[in-house]
């Protein structure tokens, strides 16, 4: 246990350590303030809308505002995660420092789960920071706490399977410039792979590419129903990313 | 106690190692001599844990590192060829995240970590961030990286590389300080250094162990036929008869310098001739100037054994290229 936290604190401290972390939680914020200013705009012009129709039922919040902008930071995560989790395995190999580790009386283990909560913690100080401008709509108007809390551990649980995603694509490569990138394709892949079935056919295996989508599984979230299926599609992604990854950088030794 | 048993190797088709097998006993030094490219950083990267052998079993301080890998890499330190830093440590959060994972307590890690830059002298740029520290620097903090954790069995891959003078000599004198409380393997391919620190030397090249031996054995069982030299005033008269007469004498050479003779003798290997030598020269009248046995340096031993396997296998090379052109 005290060799995961002291990984993982060393993993933040080298993020912080560079410009990287700060570039990454400002383009973050910055991307998501963009978001939150559209769709509160949206929200106004609708509800205004609304509020000129007689008899017609007031206009929610949560769901027009707060769902769309979840599901907005999801798009976010997508391009912002592989930005970190890039440089997590490559840059130990390239710098040899992967040496100390290796040599040092850890299971491999160990260090993924090191490396894995210290990417964790550096997303969850990001989504930390989105919680101004939500909490701005709890002072001027009066969304339901839930749906945003059950919103949020969507969000954690999507942004951790991505990281255990690009920990596993750094664990193959040296360039971390060539993690970033497959990174990112595998991860648009999962969220696309719904789109290429029918659900409307019903056909096993576009039922299958639906539960297989990242996204399918986080709309829930955002509606506010935490429903066990998802939580299990979401453990079980980032135990199998973990699990490969433990068994690229053992495999790694045999290679070389 | 480090124990390598038919230790071999292999990425696909090419042997990095093969069929290495060595022995060192509790606080002695082994020096691992081989040219670039010989398979001394992969050695040492199994013996470490960092690389899983195809074949064969490594026993370090007791524990076979296969089957107790934990145990095996506490008791281990590893100095690799690049001294694993990460830049944007200063060399104190450095070694404290070093002493973390290596199991040193936190009671002990203040004082374990001021032992180690004591012993290597790197006390003073304990601030600085390791990204900013010179190449000898660097190399230092990487070996207080290695003892910080007090462990049975240091494996240092090259520890004096980019050093200078002083550093190197410093350097020498703590891992001589080391041995005897510790298991020492360390690569080079100074061979002055095997000379001065090593009790052991294991000579490698291509993969496999060309010799094993302590370097003074290495020296005589490899120098070939023993030579003396001698500087003599024979007074005109030619002494080549006389000293060919000595009994075990193969081959004299003789020149003329200044008036006197320098001789160069060679006796059968194992023979120590020089009393009868001397004993020719005097009966005969002659002055004794200079009486002195040529020792082959390990350079040349370390030349001869790694270009006899060169000239072979271009000989082979050429045997296929007569080949290919019948």
């Amino acid at each position: 246990m005290g060799n995961i936290v002291a990984i993982a604190q060393k993993e933040v401290r080298s993020y912080f350590a560079t410009p990287l972390a700060y570039a990454v939680i400002g383009g973050f914020t910055v991307l998501f303030a963009v978001f939150f200013m559209s769709s509160l705009s949206f929200f106004l012009r609708v509800s205004l809308q609304a509020g000129m129709m007689e008899g017609a039922p007031p206009i929610n919040i949560n769901q027009y505002m707060i769902r769309p902008l979840f599901g907005n930071t999801g798009v976010i995560m997508l391009f912002v995660l592989p930005m970190i989790t890039m440089r997590s395995y490559a840059e130990e190999k390239r710098s040899g420092t992967m040496e100390l580790l290796l040599s040092s009386p850890l299971t491999s283990l160990q260090i993924i789960l090191g490396k894995f909560f210290g990417v964790l913690s550096l997303f969850v100080v990001m989504l930390a920071a989105t919680s101004i401008h939500i909490g701005l709509l709890f002072w001027y108007g009066e969304p339901e706490l839930l749906p945003v809390l059950s919103g949020y551990l969507g969000l954690l649980l999507m942004g951790a399977s991505f990281i255990s995603v690009g920990l596993l694509i750094s664990s193959t490569t040296k360039s971390q410039g060539v993690a970033a990138m497959i990174t990112f394709a595998v991860l648009l892949l999962f969220w696309i792979i719904s789109w290429v079935g029918d659900p409307a056919s019903g056909s096993w295996w576009s039922s299958l590419l639906a539960y297989l989508s990242v996204l399918d599984h986080f709309d829930d979230f955002s509606k506010g129903v935490i429903d066990t299926s998802h939580l299990t599609y979401y453990f079980s992604f980032i135990a199998l990313g973990l699990f490969l990854t433990a068994k690229s950088v053992d495999s790694e030794q045999w290679r070389d | 106690m480090i124990e390598v048993q038919n230790v071999t190797k292999r990425y696909g088709s090419i042997t990095a190692v093969q069929d290495v097998s060595f022995r060192v006993e509790s606080g002695q030094i082994l020096g691992f001599l081989g040219p670039n490219g010989a398979g001394k950083t992969t050695t040492m990267r199994i013996l470490t844990g960092c690389l899983p052998p195809t074949e064969g079993k490594a026993i370090v301080a007791g524990c076979d590192i296969s089957e107790a890998p934990i145990e095996a890499k506490r008791r281990t330190g590893y100095l690799p060829e690049t001294p694993p830093l990460y830049p944007d440590m200063t060399v104190r959060e450095y070694l404290t995240f070093a002493s973390r994972i290596s199991g040193v307590t936190t009671s002990q890690r203040a004082s374990r970590i001021d032992f180690a830059m004591g012993q290597t002298s790197i006390t003073d740029v304990a601030d600085r961030h390791c990204r900013k520290l010179s190449k000898g620097y660097r190399q230092r903090v990487g070996l207080a990286q290695a003892i910080l954790h007090d462990p049975d069995v240091l494996i240092l891959d090259e520890p004096t590389a980019g050093l200078d003078p002083n550093q190197i000599r410093e350097t020498r004198r703590l891992i001589k300080d080391l041995a005897g409380t510790h298991t020492i393997i360390l690569s080079t391919h100074i061979l002055p250094e095997v000379e001065q620190t090593c009790e052991q030397v294991v000579v490698i090249n291509k993969g496999r162990v060309v010799a094993l031996d302590t370097p003074a054995n290495l020296k005589s069982r490899l120098g070939g036929a023993e030579t003396i030299r001698l500087e003599i005033d024979t007074h005109g008269v030619d002494p080549l008869a006389a000293l060919n007469a000595v009994p075990g004498v193969t081959q004299v050479a003789t020149t003329a310098v200044n008036g006197t003779t320098v001789v160069e003798v060679q006796s059968t290997q194992g023979a120590d001739i020089r009393r009868q030598l001397a004993q020719a020269v005097v009966s005969n009248g002659w002055g004794l100037l200079e009486l002195r046995a040529l020792q082959a340096s390990l350079e040349e031993i370390f030349l001869e054994l790694t270009t006899e396997d060169r000239v072979a296998s271009s000989e082979r090379t050429e045997r296929t290229e007569d080949e290919t052109d019948g």
